[in-house]
């Protein structure tokens, strides 16, 4: 059981939009660095770890000048965040493109971690997602094309 | 040779003594006293439940009511135990139905315990009144419902940070209508919602109801009702303290926690809405205890809190307090005896909260009776841990975690080995250490020199070499239990100190630099040791005897090498007929 968490940024997809940068580039100043690579360290009892502590994050999307928060600890997948967003924005479809490799949807969702990079949603287990996302932001496809948005299967 | 005194009267002076330790000490003045004391000994403390049988134990002790017992290391509360290890209570309540037919109390902790226990110990003990289940596991609701409906005198049932599988829900309606024994009720661990009504009823029929623990899934729209019901509470847990904003669900809570006259310890807080916190500011003056350390509430409502609470002895709050929150403190709890202060976000290396050294040395400073700390920081520096221990010699448990491993003097980028070095030589009493942060095999060399009376030392990510071992293994004269974990500590110093093992109950080292050779020449050396490797890489057979082992668990038995291993863990020097 090594240290978990090394050598994994190589292979993450990084987010890099022309122009407002992702929406995340004036806030990231430092990256925050992760303590959480040692087994067992800090020593906090597993049993007040277990405690689900309702995690709210901001969502934003384009074109709607009020954001949004969603409960994130509410939904038990990525399924239904995409049914929390879609009540939110009306942008339907979002649930499955989280899921599959569907294209017909005309938005993407997209996060910001705890290092500061912009993820595609979907990507990594929704347990690692709820702890490593700190916002959501939905996008109109047609403004991420090109940047090579391709879908790996778990 | 006749006796001194008649057999009655000597067990009538011992009944007088209760503490373990003495009871110890008095079976061993000489044979006739050793018989005395154990037809007479009631309470039984067992520190390790591979340290001895159940057949040894009710062999020595035939007529005991009171039964504790401890199973797994302290390190498997981190994760660092694989789960299989073992811990099993199932051995002990088959024996001991059969020969405690008047037992009134269990307690364990980090035991795994059934459901087919749980229900053997509601049919076997008549007059069963006490079952405390402390970080256990391995049984659900369908146990519970068991010593519900069969323990017809209980009084308490304390099922603190167990981890139960609930997904039946139902089981407080097992409680008979004719019960009405009740205590003391610690349910704060279930997760899932139990049935109010059963719950109203109950209440209502236990008069004698003093401490009352909630889990979070009891609404705070219902809390007045049960208060209403319970107004003798000593102590309450709240479930989940959240709801709509409304007035009237305010009014009514308060009404509720003012006529609780005897209120003086109160934990739960899960979800706080600070709008409903003034509810209980009527209480505060009377609080000995207040556990926050769910509360995700921001410092200037715990300072609210907290100033309001003159009488406050145990404190136990996030880092959110923050540093102006701990100086409040210090300037109003005078009588404050305990503080944990836990990391609302400890895997973020970055601070969230403005929670330094200060708080910790402003309340050194200000509570004068302050013994027992437990803080988690992001940053120490040894003029701060300095100054914290000429300001408190009193303290006995001083428990200090820093983040990040290894972490200097943020100040002089030093280690840290003369600020625990302080700690150990001022505080003459001190009975239990944790370390953190940068420190050399220096701080070991004070520690073994001057922390005479420590019982308890856990180690991390310190240390250059056996060197550092060696001191605390050859100074530590009352030591008893020693964790670490990832130092650089090898063969030379465990070997050096073979004889000091049998005079502790346990050694925890994992991540460290043990071989796998050195495992079996200490079990070979010491045949009274249990020498534990446990390796989930599997395959210990075919590794040579200079590879280092993942964990090592040494711990003293009477019992010998035991036989419920799963396969990832092998006792050193045993006989291999006997695994598993």
């Amino acid at each position: 059981m090594g240290p978990q968490g090394l050598g994994l940024e190589i292979t993450e997809l990084r987010l890099g939009l022309p122009g407002a940068g992702g929406g995340g580039g004036d806030e990231r100043s430092e990256k925050k660095r992760n303590v959480n690579t040692v087994v067992g360290w800090p020593p906090v009892c597993l049993y007040r770890q277990k405690v689900e502590r309702k995690v709210y994050v901001k969502v934003s999307m384009d074109g709607a000048p009020i954001l949004r928060k969603v409960d994130l600890s509410c939904c038990k997948g990525y399924l239904e965040l995409g049914m929390a967003l879609e009540k939110l924005f009306g942008c339907y479809g979002i649930g499955e493109a989280m899921n599959e490799e569907s294209e017909s949807c005309e938005y993407i969702a997209i996060y910001e971690d705890k290092d500061g990079d912009w993820m595609l949603v979907g990507d990594v287990p929704w347990a690692m997602f709820t702890e490593t996302c700190k916002r959501l932001r939905i996008k109109r496809r047609s403004y991420s094309n090109g940047i090579g948005l391709h879908r790996t299967n778990n | 040779m006749g006796y001194s005194f008649p057999e009655e009267v000597l067990e009538h002076v011992f009944s007088f003594i209760s503490l373990h330790t003495d009871r110890n000490a008095v079976s061993l003045v000489c044979k006739s006293w050793y018989e005395i004391e154990r037809w007479c000994r009631r309470r039984i403390f067992i520190g390790n439940c591979y340290a001895v049988s159940p057949g040894i134990v009710i062999r020595r002790f035939p007529e005991v009511r009171s039964v504790e017992l401890k199973g797994k290391p302290h390190f498997a509360d981190f994760n660092l135990v694989p789960d299989g290890w073992g811990g099993y209570f199932y051995p002990w309540i088959c024996e001991m139905a059969r020969a405690y037919p008047w037992l009134e109390e269990i307690r364990l902790k980090r035991m795994v315990i059934t459901d087919e226990s749980l229900e053997l110990i509601s049919k076997s003990f008549k007059n069963f009144k006490v079952l405390v289940l402390s970080s256990c596991e391995g049984f659900s609701i369908d146990g519970l419902a068991a010593i519900a409906a069969n323990c017809r005198n209980l009084r308490e049932l304390d099922l603190r940070e167990s981890e139960v599988e609930d997904l039946s829900g139902h089981w407080l309606s097992h409680f008979p209508d004719s019960c009405t024994s009740l205590q003391s009720l610690n349910m704060s661990c279930l997760l899932s919602e139990v049935s109010f009504s059963a719950l109203v009823r109950l209440i209502a029929r236990s008069p004698n109801l003093k401490t009352l623990r909630l889990n979070r899934a009891v609404p705070l729209e219902k809390l007045s009702t049960l208060l209403h019901r319970a107004p003798q509470l000593v102590e309450l847990g709240t479930g989940a303290y959240s709801a709509e904003i409304r007035q009237d669900l305010l009014s009514n809570l308060t009404e509720a926690f003012a006529k609780c006259k005897e209120l003086e310890g109160l934990s739960g807080f899960w979800d706080v809405v600070p709008f409903y916190l003034p509810a209980f500011y009527s209480v505060c003056s009377r609080l000995t205890s207040l556990n926050l350390s769910y509360a995700t509430i921001q410092s200037p409502d715990v300072t609210k809190i907290i100033t309001q609470c003159p009488n406050l002895q145990r404190l136990s709050v996030l880092d959110y307090i923050e540093d102006t929150g701990l100086d409040a403190l210090s300037l109003s709890c005078k009588e404050l005896r305990e503080l944990r202060v836990f990391p609302s976000d400890p895997f973020v290396a970055d601070a969230n909260v403005a929670l330094t050294e200060q708080g910790l040395v402003s309340v050194s400073e200000g509570c004068s009776k302050l013994q027992s700390v437990l803080y988690f920081c992001r940053q120490m520096s040894n003029s701060a841990l300095t100054t914290i221990a000429k300001n408190r010699p009193n303290l006995t448990c001083f428990r200090l975690c820093i983040l990040e491993p290894r972490a200097p003097d943020y100040q002089t980028l030093e280690p840290l080995d003369h600020g625990f070095g302080a700690i150990v030589d001022h505080c003459k009493q001190l009975q239990r250490l944790s370390l953190s942060g940068l420190l050399t095999d220096r701080v070991f060399e004070y520690i073994g020199n001057r922390a005479k009376k420590l019982e308890m030392l856990s180690i991390a990510f310190a240390g250059d070499s056996d060197l550092g071992l060696h001191f605390v293994l050859s100074g530590c004269e009352s030591l008893r239990k020693l964790e670490i974990r990832d130092c650089p500590f090898g063969d030379k110093a465990l070997l050096a100190n073979v004889s000091k093992l049998e005079t502790m109950r346990s050694l925890w080292m994992s991540s460290c630099s043990v071989s796998l050779g050195a495992c079996k020449w200490l079990s070979q050396k010491m045949p009274r040791l249990n020498v534990e490797v446990i390796d989930e890489q599997g395959d210990l057979d075919s590794r040579p005897d200079s590879c280092h082992v993942e964990k090592l668990y040494v711990y003293r038995t009477v019992a010998g090498p035991r036989l419920d291993m799963p396969s990832f863990v092998r006792t050193m020097n045993q006989n291999p007929a006997y695994r598993r």
